[in-house]
Formats: structure tokens, sequence, C-alpha cells
């Protein structure tokens, strides 16, 4: 099967297997709702708002526009411009103002229109905020969030800068946290979690994850940053992913439900500090693990875990563990180049099968 | 202006403990006692002086790679700063930063932030946080000529002037940036005809006069702290030294410096304190004399302290 018409087959918004059902975080009987992952995104920010009058928002075209991917919209009415705050094109100085009224006791959360535009401000971020606690010896906090997002994929055809998957630029620096969630109740509980965090979070978005929905409980709940899910317990092979590729993953273990394999996903909702302990425990308990990432493979996130996975398990993987991976290219325009750089659905099939006969 | 006695006498003190504080760690460093690298502020003691004693203790400043001087201008102790730079466990930040990021919150000094110009947003956030919060703070972010020509500058000062942010932006031309000539790198003579682009007064100091820069500053401060927005001040000076302490300065004339030096600000203010502000000779050595055991009391203290345990090494990473 060719990458396209994979995608279409495995992904496409009509097809059922693409469903909320393939991830249920909410027991039964816990009041909900479903909504996106935007609309998640957009509760925790309106919430964390109204509960502490220390966060606002900046960012280009955040306030009447709703940033490029409408998130923020509507927050403009009820906390008006000095909380939802239109910023200049000017990143690095975005990003060095959040840290800057961060360091007097705000709590920012700043937005960078797409994750490949973070170059602009890796000084603010690399070099200030991640090391300013640090460097001064602990005399100071820089509790900012910054959502970024990234990703591509489906067709979207956003090509070479506007397309990527960043995290480790970020999980490299030591100093950040790097959070990407999978579904809209990892979403908004993770955003809560990070604006109360004392710490700099980078908070990645998925863009194609944007309009999947989810349950999300009634009332307020926080999701710990620091720790793996487990979205889908199995026995046969754990799968860590994290993103999108958390519903490819999910999907595969699907499809292999009729040939008796085991599907155990690990959701790396927290890129870092890593959860090392899951990733080891849930390795140990299968013997075998597959590590999918969209990020390019050469140094990619896939590879931490992977050497997570071996360290972490004490010696009783019956298998070598396999890694699938963004392709290293940049992030091609026309469709028929574009799938082809992405992992999908039956990537991770097709790896599974092959450590599950290592 | 009229000038309080007191505050006179401050500035003088002020300068005389940074001048000794650097020429303490110049000699230092060149006995190798100190490592990394130090880059002082020698020279350029009127700037640093004359804009923070315009300042309260709880409005901000940020500084540079070459900010000793501004640290002790915003009233650091000399020695959690000797501590520091010798990377003891007592400096301000428990020998995590040294030279380049010594910092010491508690006085109003985000400190040193060795990227260029780095220091502008954290200014300008801070100060946007005060207007938010409704607060008269200012906030006060240091470059070089050098950093007029970064990103973070110019960004920073559009931002600032857009929100009407109570920032003073203080633009010390020293005439080098490292080995380059601001002359060079820049087309305007002027620096501060730069505000014009951002809509903000630009207003150009005489650095080796500190009551010059006071001045200036006082009215720059008051004008942001009245939420008339951002000031540029431009105090023009001059560093004695090299880049660094030892650097080998092929790219000037030794004339040059000797001519910047003959008109050395400190000397140049002691004079003008006796001649009119009233200020005798004998007071005056006092305070010279009082500020050299206070230097001689932080190397003891610095050298006496311990090293950071390496057990604690990975702390202060995350809060």
């Amino acid at each position: 099967m060719t990458a396209a018409a994979r995608d279409a087959v495995s992904l496409g918004s009509s097809t059922p297997a693409m469903s909320p059902d393939l991830i249920r975080q909410v027991p039964e009987g816990v009041p909900a709702r479903l909504m996106t992952y935007q609309e998640a995104i957009r509760e925790a920010l309106r919430e964390e708002m109204r509960r502490d009058p220390a966060v606002f928002l900046m960012g280009e075209d955040i306030a009447r526009h709703g940033g490029a991917f409408g998130v923020t919209r509507t927050l403009l009415d009820e906390f008006g411009p000095e909380r939802v705050r239109n910023t200049p094109i000017s990143e690095n100085t975005i990003v060095g103002a959040a840290t800057g009224a961060a360091l007097v006791g705000m709590r920012p959360v700043a937005e960078i229109m797409f994750v490949d535009f973070s170059g602009l401000a890796m000084d603010q971020i690399a070099n200030q905020a991640a090391k300013l606690r640090f460097m001064t010896g602990g005399q100071c906090r820089v509790p900012w969030v910054l959502r970024m997002p990234q990703g591509g994929g489906a067709g979207k055809s956003t090509a070479a800068q506007h397309s990527q998957s960043l995290e480790v630029w970020f999980a490299h620096i030591p100093g950040l946290k790097v959070v990407l969630p999978a579904t809209p109740y990892d979403a908004k509980g993770l955003m809560k979690a990070a604006i109360r965090d004392d710490n700099p979070v980078i908070f990645l978005e998925h863009k194609l994850l944007y309009a999947f929905k989810g349950l999300v409980p009634e009332g307020d709940y926080v999701v710990p940053l620091g720790r793996c899910d487990v979205k889908r317990a199995g026995t046969d092979v754990t799968v860590v992913a994290s993103g999108y590729m958390v519903w490819h993953a999910m999907l595969a273990a699907r499809l292999l439900e009729p040939e008796g394999i085991s599907v155990e996903v690990v959701d790396v909702r927290t890129i870092s500090p890593l959860d090392e302990e899951a990733i080891g425990a849930s390795a140990a308990r299968t013997g075998r693990v597959v590590a999918v990432a969209e990020a390019c493979r050469a140094y990619g996130p896939a590879n931490e875990w992977a050497m997570v996975a071996i360290e972490r398990s004490a010696g009783r993987l019956k298998a070598p563990v396999v890694r699938v991976a963004g392709r290293d290219s940049p992030i091609p325009f026309a469709n028929s180049l574009e799938n082809g750089v992405w992992p999908g659905t039956d990537d991770v099939v097709q790896a599974i099968h092959r450590v599950m006969a290592g | 202006m009229e000038y309080d006695r007191g505050l006179l006498l401050e500035m003088f003190r002020r300068m005389t403990r940074i001048r000794q504080f650097e020429l303490a760690a110049t000699n230092l460093f060149k006995r190798g006692q100190l490592k990394g690298t130090v880059h002082t502020y020698i020279g350029m003691e009127a700037s640093g002086v004359g804009v923070c004693l315009a300042l309260r203790d709880d409005d901000l400043i940020a500084g540079t790679h070459r900010s000793h001087g501004h640290n002790i201008a915003k009233g650091a102790d000399v020695k959690r700063m000797m501590a520091e730079l010798m990377g003891k466990e007592t400096g301000y930040c428990k020998g995590r930063g040294g030279s380049m990021h010594i910092a010491a919150f508690e006085t109003g000094s985000l400190g040193a932030l060795a990227v260029v110009a780095s220091g502008i947003p954290l200014a300008v956030g801070a100060a946007l946080a005060f207007t938010m919060r409704g607060e008269d703070r200012v906030a006060v972010p240091f470059t070089g000529d050098a950093g007029s020509n970064t990103g973070n500058w110019h960004e920073g000062l559009n931002m600032a002037s857009i929100w009407d942010l109570p920032v003073v932006f203080v633009l010390e031309n020293n005439r080098y940036g490292v080995s380059t000539r601001i002359d060079d790198m820049v087309r305007v003579s002027d620096l501060s005809t730069r505000a014009r682009g951002y809509g903000i007064p630009g207003v150009r100091v005489d650095g080796f006069d500190v009551l010059a820069v006071y001045d200036a500053a006082v009215e720059a401060v008051a004008r942001a702290r009245a939420g008339q927005g951002p000031t540029l001040l431009v105090t023009e000076t001059y560093r004695f030294d090299g880049h660094y302490a030892g650097e080998p300065e092929v790219y000037r004339d030794r004339a040059e410096v000797a001519a910047w030096r003959a008109n050395d600000p400190i000397p140049r203010f002691r004079a003008w304190l006796q001649a009119e502000g009233g200020i005798a000779p004998a007071e005056l050595d006092a305070v010279e004399a009082k500020v050299a055991a206070e230097i001689a009391a932080a190397l003891t203290f610095a050298e006496e302290s311990p090293e950071p345990d390496p057990a604690t090494a990975l702390d202060y990473i995350y809060a």
C-alpha cells in the first residue's frame, strides 16, 4: 500500500476506526462532555484565567482573530485586551517579555504561531528562561507556558516551514518542561498543570488533533506533568508514542486484535522530564518495544524512548527495540511527497510484526 | 538641579566601590585566581551609578555580560559579589553563575545576562507586569552600543513603545563591541536618534558625568513612572580596559585610551565635589578608605568561603 493510500484508508475523518472510542479516559458515570482538543485547551485557559489574575495570554493575532488555529477565540470578550494581548511579530521578545513578567510574579501563557518559528525565540527560550533559575542559584522562577502548534499530515500541505515536529529542540535543554498531549482530556489537564507549574513549560499542540473529539469531565482536574499514561493495556508488545502517533498506535493495536497480538500503548504525554520508570516498567512487562515518533528519525524522540526501554527494563527484552519515525527530510508540499514523510498506522503495524518476530 | 549631600557622597561611594571591586577582580584574574572571564566596568561607573541612584529599591534593572558595576550600583553586597566571582557557595548565585550571570534579585537586579541585549525583553515583560498590576515601578535594561544592533533591542523598544511601558532603555555607548567600532556598524553617529523610529524620546548625555546621567535618568524615570512610556537614554562613555581583563586590544591605539583615561569620571567627580559640592577632601579620602576596607573584607570572605558541594550540582534546575 502506498503511503497516500494508507492514510486515505486509515486516517480519513470518515473512517470509523479513528473515532474517540479508541481512547477512553473518563470512567463510566463521571459527568463529561464530548469536546475537541482545541476546545479543551481553550477551556483550560479560560478556567485558569478566571482562577488566577496573574494568568494572561500574549501572542500574535490571538485576540479577536483567536490565533492561527482559533484556540483563544472568544477569550478576548471575557478577559479584554490586557489579558488577551496581541503582540507585534517579535517572537524573541514575546518569549522574553513572558519571562520578564513571570520573574515578577505573573503566569503568562505566550503563543508562537507555529513551532517552526521558535528559532526566532530560541535565545530567550533556551538561554534565558530555561537557565535563569539555575544560573542565579535559585533566586527566581520562570512560571510561563509557551504554546506552539506543531506537526502535520493528512494532506494539509503546509510544507517545510509550518509542519515540523520539534519537541527534541526543547527536550534537550535542561530547565524546560515539554508537553505534547494526544487527547482533549490530556490537553486540558496538562494545560492546567503547565500553568500552575513554576517552571517554563513548552506546550506543543498537534495541529491535526485540534479537531479531534474526546470526553472531558466536568469541573477542575489536572493531569500531572512528568507522567506517561498507558492508553491501552496489553501483554505482548509496548508501543511508546506521543501526540498524533498515539492515535496511529491505538489504531494499529485494534487492527492487530484479530491476530491475537495484545498491544500496550504508552503515551509519553510529557516529553521532558521523561517518565522513564513507566516506559521501563511497561517494557519489562511485555518484553517487546516499538517506539513511534513523528519527528525526524536522527537523534529523535523515538531513540530516547528506545534507549530508556533498554536501560530500564532490567534485561527482560525478548527482541531488539524497533523504532518508527519521520523521515529525515524537510516536509514537502505536494501530497504525493508529503504522505511519505510521516509514519502511519501501517508502519506501526509492520514494526509490531517485526518486533514480534524478533 | 540641587543635590542632597548624602546623595552626592553615595554617588562617589558607589563609583569608587565599583572601581576598586573591578581592580581587585582584574588582579585576581591575572593571577589566575578567578576562572572564566571578567568583563570590567572600569571607566563606565558614572553611567550605572547615575542611573541606579535615580531608581527606587523596588525598581528593576537588567544587565549585560559587563554587569558587576550595574549590580553594585543597584546596591549589591560586594562580599557576595566577590564570592560569586570565585565560584563560592556564599556568592549571590551560589557559584552557579559567576561573573557573566551575577544577579542580586533582592536589590532589584536581574543581573548579568551574557547574550547581548537579552535583558531587554525581560525588562519589557517586567514593566508589562507592573503596568497590568497598577504598580508604579520602572524597569531599566542596560545595553552597550553594539546591543542596539540586535533584534532584542529593536523588538523591545517597539513593544515598550506601543504599550507605553515604564522602561528606561539605557544604552551605554562605550564605542566598541568586542573589537568592532560602533561607527563602523551604525550609520547614525548619535545613537539616541534611533528612538525616533519608535516614537519615544531619545536623550544623550555625557556618560562620564555622573550628575548629567543622574539628571537625565531622573527625568526618564519620572516619565515612565507617570505612565508616559519609555525613554532611550544614551550615555556616552568608554571602557578603559579591553573587552575582558587581559584582552590584547589590538584594535585601538594606546593614545586613544589615554585620552579617555585623562578624563576619568571618578577623579573628575571628586574634583567637582571638592570645588562645587562643598565636600572636604578628608571626607572623600575616608570614603575611599572605607571602600578599600570593604573590598579587602570581600576578598577574605570570598577566599574563605566553601565551594559548592558537588552533591548539589543538580539543584535549581527546576523549581
